[in-house]
């Protein structure tokens, strides 16, 4: 894998080599939550791209500044909608579990409805429309990004613990198809709210936990090292090319620095994130998971242990997804809602995990790393090989440009193909789980 | 627009944004939740691919319709589409079976779990069939009815009925009722009165004491992928005829099946279709803006001013993902007794 | 040669060995009974004799055939019937449709087989649209032997007919399986009801770690003193 790198790194270039070490590092993450659910618990998680979005939704609320305009004219609104909404369900709730009419209930829940509905909309058109081009929506609360990684994981786990609530007590297929549904509501949702995350808008410019390039630029360090490294080939030219080269050379510097303290980081949550998970698998609570994982004839003595026992592992499965959510967004400095789809999001995260072996971390992080770059290099690989056979046939040929249009959506049946191979000729990954029989 | 309360004009209006499109949305649902429930009893699985393939059974409708009319080869009045759907069905057939042969047989030969097993892998074959759709006709919606639009159109009807208020019959909705009611009927005489379809529902009932039977699992699995790939093209193409085409959306459509598919019962074909229809319409009456309606029911000085939309059109996958969840709080073996709740 | 042998059976799940030279054989209308501790490879034998499961070594013949490599269909069709301990009917069919399943392979007029069955079994012409689900244990016992006799063999392999059910439904039962062998069939019958069991029986085995412990006819071993002592509660 590292030669892999080397080599696009000498071909193509370093700061690529770094972006696609950083999105393996955050895939790497990701499959670490769903590996955590598949692997130690055999829960089927379909929704993964939701739990991400949430993340991602996370670093915009966190980290952007209240826009106040949008808070005066419609913040107060907004609340008194949302409370409305809550009530009405809460009530619901209660009603239900005192037993009273099923149809008086459903009309109570009905009219609050349409009352919170009503209240909602205004709120929500007043909200957006404050300068709609830059904001439209209410911001969020202006503290350090870094928080929004915590809070990234806690919504996570919430829309988790609803989910798993109801589903894990049924059948395993029930829990797949719920957070299937789940998670494209999340996206339906993040899409059409304009007031809340400003929807296909976009967020951009979200703050970074590192330095920006232009401020790396201009410290006298870096430029310092930088004209340290390439002293000699700087010497070869004239003075006053000297310095246009130098400061191409730390510009090009710069911006591998910053990718370089992402990487940090990333690698620094990842190895704590796997110590963790390590240290709970050897703890008694990890004995047991491991004991109902393999031994089906202990796990159905445990009865409903399991359902609660599955319910915590897919909580924080799901929390260490929308961690990783979180930090895609925080890497890309934008939150994008349309680039939200299952392939990149839940598939991909899957063909990692079971590649990997399902089960094993360390699997994971490896799969991540091969699938991500199979990932990111098929889709150039691809065009490549339609402009050699191009370079073959006559310019201008109608069914060459119609295959070079559509050729990255065969990443799709490669990607299918690779899964499919996996389970059926090497099932337990390249690092298999050994400790299977218990 | 009169100021009195008029009736007959609200549930004509009714009929035809309403009662029309959710029969037919429902009939196109039931189809596709017919061939999970068939895929589920027979192979043990809830198949994850099948908005998908779908799409793949469209896609060839789409292609052969293109073909056909390039030649020329149409018939008056009849969407070309209909007449090729019977090539298309065989094009699926083979698409299936071959999958079924290099992916699913291996795990029903070695024993797998095929619950757990079969939704992995088909949503492996989930995103390759997708892909080859996305692939050889594009990721943008598209069009492919032709012939006649409507069996009766607004205007025809305002004129033999003298209402203010029309209703229109597209002909894709008539197409979509005929024929689903006919492949459904065809489908359950096969079920219980064939001696193949017979053999279906005991292999679903006991795989070995079927085996112990002389019920050779193979053949089965063969005509149930059969049989699921012309419910799956039929579906595709009637939604394709109403609704247009886009491969995304049929992805999507998993949705509304799996919670058709559940609200019924799992593995019980009557439950899927009153799921289907359970579904369909609690869709259209949620998104149905009732302002129109309202105002020919209520007097002058009561008429709304908004749309009086219950739900957002964005949100209608929602509407099914709701039930789901509903259905499995309060009743998870769904309205019609389905058979496993624990899973295998 | 009996009519149907399976003769120094051995065999294994997995690497866990089950059978160790087990010779067992049953005469046409005859009814001969496994018995023995729970994991002595009971039922290991009727899932070899059937081809559900591949011997190590050791042979099973029919009318003096080797049968030992024909597939559990193909023995099907040459006369052995299985009726195993649960899940031996098709819930959600009804009587008749679990009859016409058991006829499945047969390419004849299946018709008059299931009349048969009905004089035999009164009480399931009455239920004939009746769903198996719906009837009592006793019942759906019958149609399992119904759906069994359906392609007329000429050999019943019962495995446990009797677990889980109430001592009437039991003698229901019993009183069923003697109508099979009084009709001509040799039964083989793995029981757990060892005393119930001998008593009708015209052989016994007593198996004991996969191996024959002792052989006889159900009257000899009943009085056994060993046999009482060990397998029979005194």
């Amino acid at each position: 894998m590292g030669l892999v790198l080397l080599f696009v790194g000498l071909n193509q270039s370093w700061a690529l080599v770094l972006g696609i070490i950083n999105l393996s590092l955050i895939s790497a993450i990701m499959a670490l939550g769903v590996n955590i659910q598949w692997g130690y618990a055999g829960l089927f998680n379909v929704g993964i791209m939701g739990f991400a979005a949430l993340g991602g939704v996370s670093v915009v609320l966190i980290s952007q500044q209240p826009v106040t305009e949008a808070i005066d004219v419609g913040g107060l609104k907004m609340l008194f909608a949302l409370a409305l909404g809550a009530i009405t369900i809460v009530t619901g709730v209660v009603l239900n579990k005192k037993g009273f009419n099923k149809w008086l209930i459903a009309t109570i829940v009905v009219i609050g409805y349409l009352f919170t509905r009503h209240y909602f909309s205004e709120a929500a058109d007043v909200i957006e429309k404050v300068d709609p081009a830059i904001t439209g929506y209410l911001g969020g609360f202006g503290l350090p990004v870094a928080f929004s990684w915590i809070v990234g994981g806690l919504a996570a786990a919430g829309a988790a613990w609803w989910i798993g609530k109801i589903t894990l007590s049924l059948r395993t297929d029930y829990l797949a198809i719920a957070t299937l549904g789940i998670s494209e509501i999340i996206i339906y949702v993040v899409k059409n709210e304009d007031w809340f995350v400003r929807g296909v808008k976009n967020v951009a410019g979200l703050p970074r936990p590192v330095p920006y390039e232009v401020d790396m630029q201009k410290s006298e360090w870096l430029q310092n090292i930088v004209a340290w490294i390439y002293s000699s080939d700087l010497e070869l030219l004239a003075q006053s090319e000297q310095v246009a080269q130098l400061s191409a050379y730390v510009r090009g510097a710069s911006v591998i620095f910053v990718k370089l303290c992402y990487s940090g980081l990333f690698v620094l949550i990842l190895v704590a994130l796997i110590m963790l998970s390590n240290l709970a698998l050897n703890s008694p609570w990890g004995r047991k998971v491991r004991a109902i994982r393999d031994n089906e004839v202990a796990a159905s003595a445990m009865g409903k242990n399991i359902t609660r026992q599955h319910l915590q592992i897919f909580v924080i499965g799901s929390a260490i997804v929308g961690v990783a959510g979180a930090l895609l967004v925080t890497y890309d400095g934008i939150f994008i809602p349309t680039a939200y789809v299952p392939l990149r999001f839940t598939f991909l995260i899957w063909v990692m995990v079971i590649l990997g072996g399902s089960g094993n971390n360390l699997g994971s992080v490896l799969g991540a790393f091969i699938i991500w770059f199979m990932w990111i290099q098929s889709g150039p690989m691809g065009v490549w090989a339609v402009d050699m056979i191009s370079s073959f046939a006559q310019e201008g040929n109608a069914s060459l440009e119609f295959i070079e249009d559509r050729v990255h959506y065969l990443r799709l049946v490669f990607m299918g193909t690779i899964l499919l191979l996996i389970m059926r000729f090497s099932p337990g990954g390249i690092l298999p789980e050994k400790n299977k029989e218990l | 627009m009169s100021d009195s309360i008029d009736i007959i004009n609200a549930f004509a209006l009714l009929t035809n944004f309403v009662l029309l499109p959710a029969l037919s949305y429902g009939s196109q649902l039931a189809l596709g939740a017919l061939a999970v429930t068939l895929v589920y009893s027979i192979l043990r699985f809830s198949n994850f691919a099948q908005g998908d393939s779908m799409a793949f059974g469209t896609m060839i409708v789409i292609l052969l319709t293109g073909f056909m009319i390039g030649n020329g080869w149409t018939v008056t009045g009849i969407p070309t589409a209909l007449l090729v759907i019977p090539i298309a069905i065989i094009g699926t057939s083979i698409y299936m079976l071959t999958i079924d042969r290099l992916v699913y047989r291996h795990y029903r030969r070695i024993k797998a779990k095929q619950n757990i097993v079969g939704i992995t892998a088909s949503i492996g074959v989930m995103f390759i069939t997708g892909g080859i759709v996305r692939f050889i006709l594009g990721a943008t919606p598209q069009r492919f009815e032709d012939g006649e639009r409507f069996i009766f159109s607004v205007r025809e009807f305002k004129a033999f009925t003298g209402l203010e208020q029309g209703i229109a019959l597209k002909t894709s909705q008539f197409l979509t009722i005929t024929i689903a009611f006919l492949l459904v009927a065809f489908l359950f005489y096969f079920l219980q009165k064939t001696k193949t379809g017979k053999a279906m529902r005991a292999y679903s009932d006991n795989q070995e004491l079927a085996l112990l039977s002389g019920i050779d699992p193979d053949k089965v699995v063969q005509i149930t992928w059969l049989l699921v790939a012309a419910l799956t093209t039929i579906a595709g193409a009637l939604y394709g005829l109403d609704k247009g085409f886009a491969p995304q959306q049929y992805h999507l459509l998993l949705l509304p099946i799996f919670a058709s598919v559940i609200v019924g019962g799992i593995g019980s074909p009557l439950g899927a279709i009153a799921g289907a229809f359970l579904v369909s319409f609690s869709e259209v009456l949620l998104t149905y803006a009732y302002k129109k309606f309202l105002i020919y029911l209520l007097p002058l000085s009561m008429h709304p001013k908004s749309l009086v939309q219950l739900i957002g059109t964005e949100y209608k996958y929602a509407i099914s993902f709701v039930i789901l969840v509903t259905v499995l709080l309060i009743r998870p073996t769904g309205l019609f007794k389905g058979k496993v709740i624990v899973g295998e | 040669m009996a009519y149907l042998e399976g003769a120094n059976l051995v065999a294994a799940y997995g690497v866990v060995p089950i059978l160790h030279e087990c010779s067992v054989e049953v005469e046409k209308g005859e009814l001969a009974v496994i018995v023995g501790p729970n994991g002595a490879g009971k039922s290991t034998v009727m899932r070899v004799l059937l081809g559900m499961l591949e011997a190590t070594s050791g042979s099973v013949t029919l009318e003096g055939k080797d049968i030992s490599m024909l597939s559990t269909q193909d023995r099907i069709s040459k006369g052995l019937a299985f009726v195993p301990q649960t899940k031996n009917v098709f819930p959600s069919m009804t009587v008749e449709e679990n009859l016409q399943m058991g006829g499945f392979i047969r390419k004849d007029d299946i018709s008059k087989t299931i009349e048969e069955v009905y004089s035999l079994f009164p009480i399931l012409h009455e239920k004939r649209k009746q769903l198996a689900e719906e009837l009592s244990g006793g019942q759906r016992q019958q149609v399992a032997f119904g759906r069994a006799m359906m392609t007329k063999p000429s050999v019943m392999l019962l495995d446990e007919p009797t677990a889980g059910v109430s001592p009437i439904v039991m003698d229901e039962i019993f009183s069923n399986i003697l109508d099979v062998r009084n009709a001509g069939m040799a039964v083989l019958m793995v029981e757990q009801n060892a005393q119930q069991a001998l008593n009708i029986a015209d052989k016994g085995y007593v198996l004991v770690s996969g191996r024959n412990e002792h052989t006889g006819t159900g009257r000899e071993l009943i009085n056994d003193p060993e046999v009482r002592k060990k397998f029979l509660g005194g």
